[in-house]
């Protein structure tokens, strides 16, 4: 989505550039005030909550301050000591929480991205059709969750559900019917569901971004004797690289912080090869009355997102800068 | 540039949180700023939410013509309540009346959001001795003003399929082997049917057991101190008792570790799949419900070992109900509170909501069947402890009924849970409670 | 241009692969609805025992089901309309001018997407019980009080996307306008907003989904005359028996007007975020 700025205006297509005056000074007040809506809601919703969450994982605050929560004593670095400390069962919980989470998000992520680019370039060329395939395959997206994960659930009961219905009894491919959804085979139930969700956002990305790819660079790419393969890594994964790059962080902060996936998958019967991080730290602050240390725990979660999204952000950007012609 | 903005929002915010600290909740006692109106928040005791509702409007048309205030009802579901009674009790604006599970009673009196209630509120509500001593325990740490009272009184049975029992010719168990043997004879995995079904994914449903189990080997779950002391022999015997209804003597399908609540194991009793279950005594509707008739099931007092220390049966379960201490209507929701415990309100919401009285001359009203009756009565009033009485008591459920749950599941998927496992779960569980 | 057989076979595994697994729960949905509380609780079956529309019927008097569906049309319909205009502002805003405390504004509504959700809940919850003591208006328990929380959960990724998509109309056509005499606000509404209707669609429906499915703030904000169907599905599992049958059926209903919208919409939705994406 590029224009083709004429030679003299001065149109920089990023926004990381020198503040050089643009404007005839004199309105400067505009811009502030149709942000104030913005600011004024983003403070009292997002802003304010934030810092008080903040302050509250360096105070004790469990069942007995919660009423007099302004009077609660200040308990320094112990909240996040407690939840780093994998010397007892809280720290080490966190941890395998968080290494569950992490191999989620990788699995999810990866799997709906390789879902997603297989459907789109699969639709790529028109045929007859292709409009069912596309909208059949937007119906999880649009699913609300609830809905989805719920049937999910039902789907994957031992003795009731489809799943194993097909595989024990109809295909014969299982001698006895494994559990779903309590002990190792939790994780794989937790990350098809969220695959099942996720992939068609990344479909419909991938396929918006391949329309814009114009037709001759493939007849290009063919005429030199290419491979379908070696078109899609030659033409199609580099133009899709400003989608694909957005798309990833989005995604990747989606899927980490998901919370009513497995709320609503596992209910109140939450199996450690399933324990995501974001319930993981409902549990050990809401059901449990301890917020101070709820709260470590979520600013050590942000701290880590942060870093990732910085990371990634600085290594694409460097990459963008360096290939950029 | 930058800098300016971020010195600029610091202040707003930190304002902001400031003007959080202008909240926060005031005296606890109460006040009578508003004496025409309350608040009442039910728990969902009966078949729905909406159900509930018409049971009680009824009831408390019937206060108002009494009293003149109005009451304004709302039922929220067990899966909300919990998070809005904290909400409420974080920022002193909620109802003036509301229902708890009655083992929360300590919990929620460790955080001064309920009224405290006194020898004055008790003269106001007819009096402590009314109350079955036991069930009036819940409501507080011993020796001290409880901040709730009994208002439903719920107590474990054994539900048995009577015509299984007959056709096999097996008497119904009076000890925890005699049930062992009955349900290993009932057991055949080829046609479906096992002895027992458990809601062995359920974590509230477990720790019960825990507690049970080991009140009948006379070991308690926290010391004088009111330290837990999870790790004990009896409380750990106990659970591997209840564990080797599925490991050691397979009477529990499997399946059952993916049961995360009490319905589901009452569901698979009612569809004949399992000749026994341990419930509440308000799983008649639900057996019924399903297609079972009356006569079909009987329950009989959950039974202990041939030797064991304590015939506990159950744990002394129910609702109890509380004022919060910000109720801008102390007098009246007090007023309520003593309605609701009357006889006749307790007579008239026994039957639906499937209750034991909690008043010690009460009437049972849950069941027609006068045998039943008197035998959960004798269960509730006689064979039933609270569970431990500290205000760590909802860490105890969470930590030790998931890490039944996990056992139950290794159980189920193939693998083994040796009496160390038992022991270093219950250590692990134990090290998480921060008292 | 021609096809190899190797994309013909890619083509027909990739496809009937992804459309398996999609219906297949699609199919467990719809079947299920119709199938009377006994099948739900036997062993699994293709087919009904015999097909009942008791679940599409009971469905609403379990569980108020009617209220809880307008209460989140309204609720979702009034934050949508909302968070749109804020955002399209907001966007105009940081796309237009390079103020100061541009930076820091767009950094501090990012890294809102990263922090838990659960963690705002207490401290909101808190917010609002003060300004109803302080200034009377009530917001705990209303819908107003769920309707801004939802406005403000979309804001970020919405002026994200939609000051993306505004970078890409060339400023050229400011320029013209402001030639003509237009202020900026004539610009934005009758310049900026038509040529950049597929982003505002896109923005619009990411909001509309994002509040039509919150669960965990409406559990909490809400009361039972103003609860909405995320938190209203929930109570179908009841103290003596879970309705699956019923659940699924409440599911489909409610499902239906999202969906059909969506795929209505989807073309826009993609240009949109697309656009604001490449950018």
């Amino acid at each position: 989505m590029t224009t083709t700025a004429p030679r003299g205006t001065t149109t920089p297509p990023t926004s990381a550039e020198p503040t050089a005056p643009r404007r005839r000074v004199g309105r400067t007040w505009f811009p502030y005030l149709i942000l104030l809506p913005a600011v004024i809601l983003e403070l009292l919703i997002h802003i304010v909550p934030m810092v008080t969450g903040f302050w509250m994982s360096f105070v004790e605050l469990t069942k007995f301050f919660i009423r007099r929560w302004t009077e609660a004593p200040f308990a320094g670095l112990d909240n996040y000591r407690i939840a780093v400390d994998i010397d007892t069962p809280i720290g080490q919980e966190l941890l395998s929480s968080f290494l569950v989470t992490v191999a989620f998000t990788a699995l999810v992520v990866g799997l709906s991205w390789g879902l997603g680019m297989a459907a789109a370039v699969a639709l790529q060329r028109p045929f007859r059709g292709r409009g069912v395939f596309r909208t059949l395959f937007l119906v999880p997206y649009a699913l609300p969750l609830y809905a989805a994960v719920i049937t999910w659930n039902f789907m994957l009961q031992r003795d009731t559900g489809v799943i194993n219905h097909l595989l024990v009894d109809q295909l014969g491919l299982l001698e006895t019917a494994p559990f779903w959804l309590i002990g190792e085979n939790a994780f794989v139930s937790v990350v098809v569901v969220a695959i099942w969700r996720m992939w068609p956002f990344a479909f419909l990305m991938f396929m918006a971004g391949l329309q814009s790819i114009p037709d001759e660079l493939y007849e290009a790419s063919a005429m030199d004797g290419a491979s379908p393969l070696r078109q899609w890594r030659a033409v199609t994964l580099p133009m899709l690289a400003p989608v694909n790059q957005t798309m990833m962080l989005v995604m990747f902060l989606w899927v980490f912080n998901d919370f009513n996936t497995p709320y609503i998958l596992f209910g109140t019967a939450q199996p450690p090869a399933g324990d995501l991080i974001s319930f993981h730290i409902y549990n050990a602050s809401f059901l449990s009355w301890d917020f101070g240390v709820g709260s470590a725990m979520s600013v050590l979660l942000l701290l880590f997102l942060l870093a990732v999204s910085l990371l990634y952000l600085y290594v694409t950007q460097w990459r963008k800068g360096s290939s950029d012609a | 540039m930058r800098r300016r903005t971020l010195l600029t929002a610091a202040p707003l915010a930190a304002a902001g949180a400031a003007g959080l600290a202008a909240c926060g909740s005031s005296s606890g006692g109460g006040s009578n700023d508003s004496p025409d109106s309350l608040t009442y928040w039910a728990s969902n005791q009966g078949t729905s939410v909406e159900n509930d509702k018409e049971v009680l409007t009824p009831v408390l048309e019937r206060f108002t013509e009494e009293t003149g205030i109005d009451v304004s009802l709302e039922v929220i579901g067990w899966a909300d309540l919990q998070t809005r009674i904290q909400t409420a009790i974080t920022s002193g604006q909620g109802p003036d009346v509301l229902n708890i599970g009655n083992t929360w009673g300590v919990s929620l009196q460790a955080t001064g959001g309920l009224l405290e209630l006194g020898d004055e509120e008790f003269e106001a509500l007819g009096g402590r001795e009314q109350y079955v001593e036991a069930a009036l325990a819940t409501g507080g740490e011993e020796g001290t003003d409880p901040a709730s009272i009994p208002l439903y009184g719920l107590a474990y049975g054994m539900y048995y399929n009577v015509k299984m029992f007959e056709e096999a010719g097996i008497e119904p168990p009076t000890t925890w082997e005699e049930m062992v043997e009955a349900a290993k004879a009932l057991t055949d995995p080829d046609e479906g049917v096992y002895g027992m079904s458990l809601a062995a994914g359920s974590y509230t449903e477990n720790n019960h057991f825990a507690f049970i189990n080991a009140t009948q080997n006379g070991a308690a779950l926290n010391d004088a101190e009111g330290k837990p002391t999870f790790t004990e022999d009896g409380v750990v015997d106990g659970i591997l008792r209840y564990l080797d209804l599925m490991q050691e003597h397979e009477v529990v399908n499997p399946s059952n570790a993916q049961f995360d609540n009490g319905t589901k194991s009452v569901t698979s009793f009612a569809n004949g799949e399992a000749a026994m279950i341990i419930n509440q005594n308000n799983a008649n509707a639900t057996i019924e419900s399903q297609g079972m008739a009356p006569e079909d099931f009987r329950a009989i007092p959950f039974p202990a070992p041939a030797d064991a220390v304590d015939d506990c049966a159950s744990h002394l379960a129910g609702i109890n109900i509380a004022a919060m201490a910000d109720t801008d209507n102390r007098d009246g929701a007090l007023a309520f509170m003593k309605f609701m415990t009357s006889p006749e309100t307790q007579a008239e919401l026994g039957k639906p909501f499937a209750s034991l009285p909690v008043l010690v001359d009460g009437e049972p009203t849950f069941t027609e069947d006068s045998e039943q009756a008197d035998m959960f009565m004798e269960v509730y009033a006689e064979r039933s402890a609270p569970l431990p009485l500290v205000a760590w008591e909802d860490q105890f459920e969470t930590t030790v009924g998931q890490a039944m749950n996990a056992m139950f599941a290794t159980i189920a998927t193939g693998g083994k849970v040796t009496r160390e496992d038992v022991v270093t779960a219950m250590q692990t569980a134990q090290d998480s409670i921060r008292a | 241009m021609r096809e190899t057989l190797g994309e013909k076979i890619f083509r027909a595994v990739v496809l009937v692969g992804l459309s398996l697994f999609v219906l297949l729960p699609l199919y467990v949905m719809v079947t299920t609805s119709l199938k009377p509380l006994g099948d739900v609780q036997a062993g699994f079956s293709w087919l009904p025992s015999r097909l009942t529309f008791a679940p599409f019927i009971e469905m609403w008097s379990t569980v108020p089901l009617a209220r809880y569906f307008l209460n989140s049309l309204v609720v979702t319909s009034v934050a949508t309309l909302f968070s749109v205009a804020v955002a399209i502002f907001a966007a105009y805003a940081v796309s237009r001018w390079r103020f100061r405390g541009r930076g820091p504004f767009m950094t501090a509504v990012l890294s809102t997407q990263m922090f838990p959700g659960v963690l705002f809940l207490l401290p909101l919850y808190l917010i609002f019980v003060n300004i109803d003591a302080a200034f009377g208006v009530p917001l705990v328990g209303t819908r107003i009080g769920l309707i801004i929380t939802y406005l403000t959960f979309s804001l970020p990724f919405s002026i994200w996307m939609l000051a993306g998509y505004f970078d890409g109309i060339p400023k050229e056509l400011d320029q013209a306008g402001k030639v003509d005499g237009a202020g900026n606000l004539t610009i934005l509404l009758r310049i900026i907003l038509p040529a950049a209707r597929p982003g505002i669609v896109a923005v619009a429906i990411y909001a509309f989904m994002t509040a039509w499915g919150e669960v965990l703030f409406a559990s909490v904000l809400t009361t039972e005359e103003t609860r909405t169907l995320a938190v209203g599905l929930r109570q179908y599992a009841t103290q003596t028996n879970v309705y699956w049958n019923q659940i699924l059926a409440a599911s489909i209903a409610v499902s239906i007007p999202v969906v059909v919208g969506f795929l209505m919409m989807q073309k826009n939705f993609v240009a949109g975020l697309t656009a604001g994406a490449v950018k």
